[in-house]
């Protein structure tokens, strides 16, 4: 009989051991799948983890998926780390990248050096004012963040829709749901010159920089730490809770807002309603996988934003559905919580044979 | 007069898989479990529940599966955060997550696909009562079986012994398990009861509101079940108001557009979600009502002997 036993002290070799453990649980699921299919399972992982990086093109392909995850990420492992669960980054990306095609085309006969840095702004802007109802929400009126946020979700995302059905509209798109396509003024420039990759990725590693120093060299961060792990410890130490949540959601609400205007100004360049694949959704599992930790978040949004590329690799390589891409990411989470287990709790024998007397008086309780 | 009556009866369906997935999750949380994955295990059911019933041809095959596909998912939550004691908040997203995946990957094959759905079965003497027969008499089975699951749950909370135990145990798990309380066990049940429903809410959808199968077609009712739970404050009968409530407003925009109302369909769409963040609103405001409804050991995990 297998027992499980909390660990005097939390494993710390447990902490980042598991999400490799999480990740070659899900290749050796992937594997039996791809048996189960009838594919060659070996040529599948390939093309899944391998071909979609062996060459430029391809690694700037993921640099490309790796920004709105990476910045969308760096946001969320804010409000995390003191345990305040915004799951509201799909909705601050989709307003940052609502707010910036309003200004883009707004600007699109001008030029100038200010123009892009305003489109930008503004979907900072947007995202925050979306992450801010949820604070105020919070705040001041008790409501709990999951629901709030994962309803402005939905509004946010019919909000988009309304606007490329209507004030947005292409006159000119034979009908199609979308925006013009933004002036030249109003693009990101490319980060290497001949590929789409741009200054989205920059951001994206500035902003997990940001996260490094706020957590190991700013007291702010100090204080978000202490709130997360013990929130009376927080009020007796005088901070206050009431502005540490607002920090937390307003850099959530720019970071995924700035994510948001990215993907307009960069490789789409203009506003349709497929802007997200759901980029807010899978900074989710980024965080956790990344242990709320500047470069593990880094790592974890590279990883997951390959997953979006191998998805598209196999559609059209070995005819898979592309939800193949949603069913790796949560099995990866899946198993990145049941590792988890293991660092606060280990496996033991129940020592029944041995010592059968006193076994059962200390087992006791366990069987009542 | 005959219009009221189609969107009252209207309103009746919208909510029903409201109730459901409702129905299943106040039970969960009652016995302080909280399961925020209610969105996956219902896109299970939808997607289990069409298939099974496309290939089989029969209607309770397609329910049958739904219920199990449920469970199925309930279970590894409840592996996760019952056995596992992880953080029920980060299990239940995962649970979303992987059932949204494992659901569009499933279900790749039947998008584009149709069946007959549940038809409408008038109950005999009842749907001859004005107004009301024809508003909930005169609905397809599965309005019924949510009416009979409504009264169950209602009664087993109320009266049953089983009942007691279970809102002992999403009090005070401690005590609960010094009185010889099998509190792990309990709580196992309580969750499996919540994705049977759920799977069931879910083939709801799929095979009687709209019988057919597309990616995420809960489109955040199990979100929105989860605020029904609060708004409900853990009553039943709070909470079969606020389904046919929260019904209504999902409805409201058919309801305007057919009566000749020019307005666009995406604002319109958004009304569901803003009534929940009212209600939230309007529940939530002042902390002190809230603590005293809700299950006080409600998503913190217990181990026993810990």
């Amino acid at each position: 009989m297998l027992l499980l036993e909390r660990r005097p002290v939390a494993s710390s070799l447990m902490r980042w051991a598991s999400p490799l453990l999480a990740l070659i649980l899900t290749i050796i699921t992937g594997f039996v799948l791809f048996l189960v299919m009838g594919k060659d399972p070996v040529e599948g992982l390939k093309f899944f983890f391998i071909t979609p990086v062996s060459d430029l093109s391809g690694l700037s392909e993921l640099g490309l998926k790796m920004a709105p995850l990476l910045l969308c990420a760096a946001g969320l492992t804010v409000c995390y780390r003191a345990r305040i669960w915004n799951i509201g980054a799909e909705g601050h990306f989709l307003m940052g990248a609502l707010g910036a095609s309003v200004m883009a085309v707004q600007l699109s006969a001008s030029s100038g050096f200010w123009v892009l840095p305003l489109v930008l702004l503004t979907g900072v802007l947007a995202g925050m004012l979306w992450a801010a109802i949820a604070a105020g929400l919070k705040t001041h009126l008790h409501c709990n963040e999951i629901l709030t946020t994962i309803m402005l979700n939905y509004i946010a995302l019919n909000l988009l829709l309304f606007t490329v059905h209507g004030p947005l509209k292409d006159p000119f798109g034979f009908g199609f749901p979308q925006s013009v396509m933004f002036a030249d003024s109003t693009l990101l420039p490319a980060l290497i010159p001949g590929t789409r990759l741009h200054l989205g990725l920059a951001f994206g590693l500035l902003a997990a920089v940001a996260v490094w120093v706020l957590f190991a060299r700013s007291f702010i961060g100090f204080q978000l730490n202490v709130v997360g792990q013990d929130h009376r410890a927080a009020a007796f130490a005088g901070f206050s809770v009431r502005r540490l949540t607002w920090f937390a959601f307003l850099v959530g609400g720019a970071t995924a807002g700035l994510a948001g205007a990215s993907e307009v100004t960069g490789p789409i360049g203009q506003l349709v309603p497929q802007v997200s694949p759901g980029y807010g959704y899978t900074a989710i599992i980024v965080v956790f996988l990344g242990r709320m930790d500047a470069l593990g978040i880094v790592a974890a949004s590279a990883l997951l934003a390959l997953t979006f590329i191998g998805g598209e690799m196999l559609q059209i390589a070995m005819h898979m559905p592309k939800a193949v891409t949603g069913l790796f990411q949560g099995l990866l989470l899946f198993y990145l919580l049941t590792c988890d287990a293991f660092i606060h709790y280990r496996i033991r024998r129940k020592k029944t044979a041995l010592q059968p007397l006193s076994a059962a008086v200390t087992t006791a309780p366990q069987e009542a | 007069m005959e219009l009221i009556i189609n969107v009252l009866a209207a309103t009746v369906v919208a909510g029903t898989p409201l109730l459901l997935v409702a129905l299943g999750e106040l039970i969960c949380e009652r016995s302080g479990v909280l399961n925020l994955g209610q969105e996956g295990m219902m896109l299970m059911g939808a997607v289990a529940g069409f298939a099974a019933a496309l290939s089989s041809g029969s209607l309770l095959v397609g329910v049958a599966a739904a219920i199990v596909a449920g469970i199925g998912m309930s279970l590894l939550f409840a592996f996760m955060a019952v056995t596992l004691a992880a953080n029920q908040y980060a299990a239940g997203l995962a649970l979303t997550i992987f059932g949204t995946g494992l659901s569009a990957f499933l279900g790749a094959g039947f998008v584009g696909s149709s069946i007959d759905g549940f038809s409408r079965v008038a109950i005999p003497l009842l749907s001859d009562i004005p107004v009301l027969g024809r508003v909930f008499f005169d609905q397809d089975p599965l309005v019924y079986v949510s009416f009979v699951a409504f009264a169950g749950v209602a009664l087993f909370l109320r009266y049953s012994r089983g009942g007691l135990l279970l809102r002992a145990i999403g009090e005070d798990p401690e005590a609960a398990n010094a009185n010889g309380l099998q509190v792990l066990l309990v709580r196992y049940l309580a969750v499996a009861f919540g994705g049977g429903m759920a799977g069931l809410a879910g083939a709801y959808l799929s095979l009687a509101y709209t019988p057919l199968w597309t990616e995420n077609m809960t489109a955040g009712r199990g979100w929105i079940a989860l605020a029904l739970v609060v708004f409900a404050t853990w009553r039943p009968e709070r909470l079969i108001l606020g389904a046919y409530l929260f019904g209504a407003a999902s409805i409201l925009h058919l309801v305007l557009q057919g009566m000749g109302w020019k307005s666009s369909t995406e604002l319109l769409a958004m009304l569901p979600y803003l009534v929940t963040i009212l209600m939230l609103v309007l529940l939530s405001w002042n902390p002190a009502r809230t603590r005293l409804n809700t299950p006080l050991s409600l998503g913190q995990p217990y181990r026993p002997g810990s």
